[in-house]
């Protein structure tokens, strides 16, 4: 046997070295680890290094600057931050971003979950049904954000038709984006619509992964239905809801196409997202200090509103490895 | 919804006769009606859309003659007049090419970084992982004023090349970290029987690791293609001239003119504007669905 092993490696060793020499001086270069990882990093990290990293810190400086497009700013200090602080329609943009994450995730995790829940069981045409619910998040935001602004129309919206002259529930036409308020919730409601879908397939993934024994051990021990959900399922679903709801923040707050399409910030400034105000000041007014300013003044936010999330609903899962509860 | 969990152990452990009519007519309340009141609303804008894209603007106007939810007399004036008398299909191929780029330029970057993270394996390769993972988490919104500056520093404003070369900040990202996932699960003896035959790390990639990840490279294809279909915010700030556009940013800007509103060619325009990604999604479903839990999941 293991002479066998030696004639066989002896006879293929004169080959492999012809095979060897024959790559050429770059061949051989590639073929070097530390050169090859380089050049495998090289167009990642470079495309990220030049269209992130530096746009990120050029965003900082440009907000203690007072530069305009076409005008190279100089070093103001805090004074746009100053500003800001001194600007209701900022304080209102802060507002409103809040208001509308809040509701809005808690929105979309409610009714996600109770969908992820529903999608869960057996019916027929399940993978059908699972594929249809997914496009609200596959079309894009920008048209379907069209569809809901002729849906909000203030004389021919068809919530309106329903409620007036189907249902007779009402005699006058709702003016869903005419003001403050009903423009707010019509706003966070179609971002609710567009969330859902992702929250559900997410975390219906994570409801697949629990072993249905855990299930059949708390029904012998005599759990009801409540206690399943509340002791087993959403126990069990905090580590991905602690990462799907981190996604949702972050992006619901940074949110700009919804509100740009239905209302562009309107009526009288009410649904200014930070974005929004961003890119009206930034771009559109020509102010680049001041929207970058505004851009960075999003940033303590969002590293709030992730470490809020990620951290209260991570540490819950770590307690319970440790405890065993 | 937890009692469908219970509901074979109902069906084993009690007396078939149990499973009688009332526990149908519960599974019908709890399940069916609202999972039929989700599909309601969850299609109903598009199913507006649609019925709004075909509609002669008499009836779009006239509830009262005529019932809102269907057509009487359908035309194709909107579509007819969005491909003809406006720059549609230019926006569309615009939009097409820039996805279509876009995507390749990321699954080529971040083909190579997944492979160089997962496998070559070299100190620190854990950080850049994460590094690159951190990269999406950065929103577009906070980026899109700078990058304006950037974009008009290389000299490419206005210019479609613009678009390609930056939509991979939030392309790279998840594509590494989805591919990075799937030549996890692609057995290393695979490699080193390769490597023992005397094969080059490259031709390892090529003809061992790359053909097994094809359905990861699919999967992280199509959600870039998606992605950079749907983006919206800094096409809206590095593009000016209306023959640039692309199709979302086209149709806010170009479309919307005065203040009567062409709702039958607006909705004709979201239409086919949303036409190609939902083929494209019906034709991978399974992969998006993947792609996506596979990214959350990691």
């Amino acid at each position: 046997m293991t002479d066998n092993v030696v004639s066989m490696s002896v006879t293929t060793l004169p080959s492999r070295r012809l095979v060897q020499r024959q790559p050429s001086w770059f061949a051989r270069l590639l073929d070097y680890k530390p050169f090859l990882i380089v050049i495998c990093l090289a167009p990642a990290v470079g495309l990220l290094t030049v269209f992130l990293t530096y746009p990120l810190g050029l965003g900082v400086w440009l907000a203690f600057t007072d530069a305009t497009i076409g005008r190279r700013g100089v070093f103001v200090g805090l004074e746009n931050f100053q500003y800001l602080l001194t600007d209701p329609l900022w304080w209102g943009a802060v507002f409103y971003s809040t208001l509308y994450t809040a509701i809005a995730t808690f929105g979309k995790f409610a009714l996600g979950f109770w969908l992820a829940l529903l999608l869960n069981n057996h019916f027929p045409f399940k993978s059908v049904i699972r594929a249809i619910v997914l496009l609200p998040w596959i079309v894009p935001t920008v048209l379907s954000a069209l569809a809901f602004w002729w849906i909000y129309d203030p004389q021919f919206s068809i919530i309106s038709y329903l409620l007036v002259d189907v249902l007779h529930l009402r005699a006058t036409n709702i003016d869903f984006l005419g003001s403050p308020w009903p423009a707010r919730f019509s706003l966070i409601a179609a971002n609710i619509w567009r969330g859902i879908p992702f929250v559900a397939i997410s975390l219906l993934a994570g409801l697949q992964t629990i072993s249905p024994s855990l299930y059949e051990a708390a029904m012998l021990d005599g759990a009801t239905n409540w206690q399943r959900f509340r002791y087993i399922t959403f126990p069990m679903m905090m580590p991905i809801l602690a990462i799907v709801m981190t996604f949702s923040i972050i992006f619901t707050f940074t949110d700009f196409q919804l509100v740009y399409a239905i209302t562009r910030g309107g009526p009288i400034n009410s649904t200014h997202l930070l974005a929004t105000l961003a890119f009206q000041r930034g771009i559109a007014g020509g102010e680049l200090g001041e929207g970058a300013a505004i851009a960075v003044s999003m940033v303590p936010f969002l590293v709030f509103a992730t470490l809020f999330s990620y951290f209260g609903l991570a540490r819950r899962k770590w307690q319970q490895g440790e405890a065993n509860d | 919804m937890t009692d469908t969990v219970a509901q074979p152990v109902n069906a084993s452990s009690a007396a078939p006769e149990a499973m009688d009519w009332d526990s149908r007519a519960r599974r019908m309340m709890m399940i069916y009606l609202p999972l039929a009141c989700f599909v309601l609303i969850l299609l109903f804008p598009f199913y507006w859309m649609a019925i709004t894209a075909f509609k002669p603007n008499a009836e779009l106007l006239n509830f009262k003659a005529h019932s809102p939810f269907w057509i009487s007399s359908p035309t194709l004036l909107h579509i007819k007049h969005l491909l003809f008398e406006t720059s549609y299909p230019r926006w569309l191929k615009t939009t097409m090419l820039v996805a279509i780029s876009a995507t390749f330029l990321s699954l080529f970057a971040s083909t190579l970084a997944a492979y160089a993270i997962e496998r070559l394996r070299f100190r620190g390769s854990p950080y850049v992982g994460l590094g690159i993972y951190l990269a999406y988490l950065v929103p577009p919104s906070i980026l899109f004023i700078p990058l304006a500056t950037v974009v008009v520093q290389f000299g490419l404003f206005d210019s479609p090349l613009a678009l390609i070369l930056v939509y991979p900040t939030f392309l790279v990202p998840f594509c590494t970290w989805l591919l990075i996932g799937y030549f996890k699960s692609i057995p290393y003896e695979l490699e080193e029987c390769a490597l023992v035959d005397g094969a080059t790390r490259l031709q390892i990639l090529r003809k061992i690791t790359l053909p097994l990840a094809v359905p990861g490279l699919i999967s992280a294809g199509i959600f870039s293609f998606t992605l950079s279909w749907n983006e919206f915010i800094y096409a809206l700030a590095f593009i000016q001239s209306g023959a640039n556009k692309t199709v979302p940013v086209a149709i806010l800007t170009e479309l919307i003119t005065g203040d009567v509103y062409q709702w039958g060619a607006l909705m004709a325009g979201s239409l086919l504007g949303s036409l190609p990604v939902a083929l494209f999604y019906s034709l991978f479903v399974d992969y998006y669905v993947s792609s996506l839990t596979g990214a959350v999941k990691e």
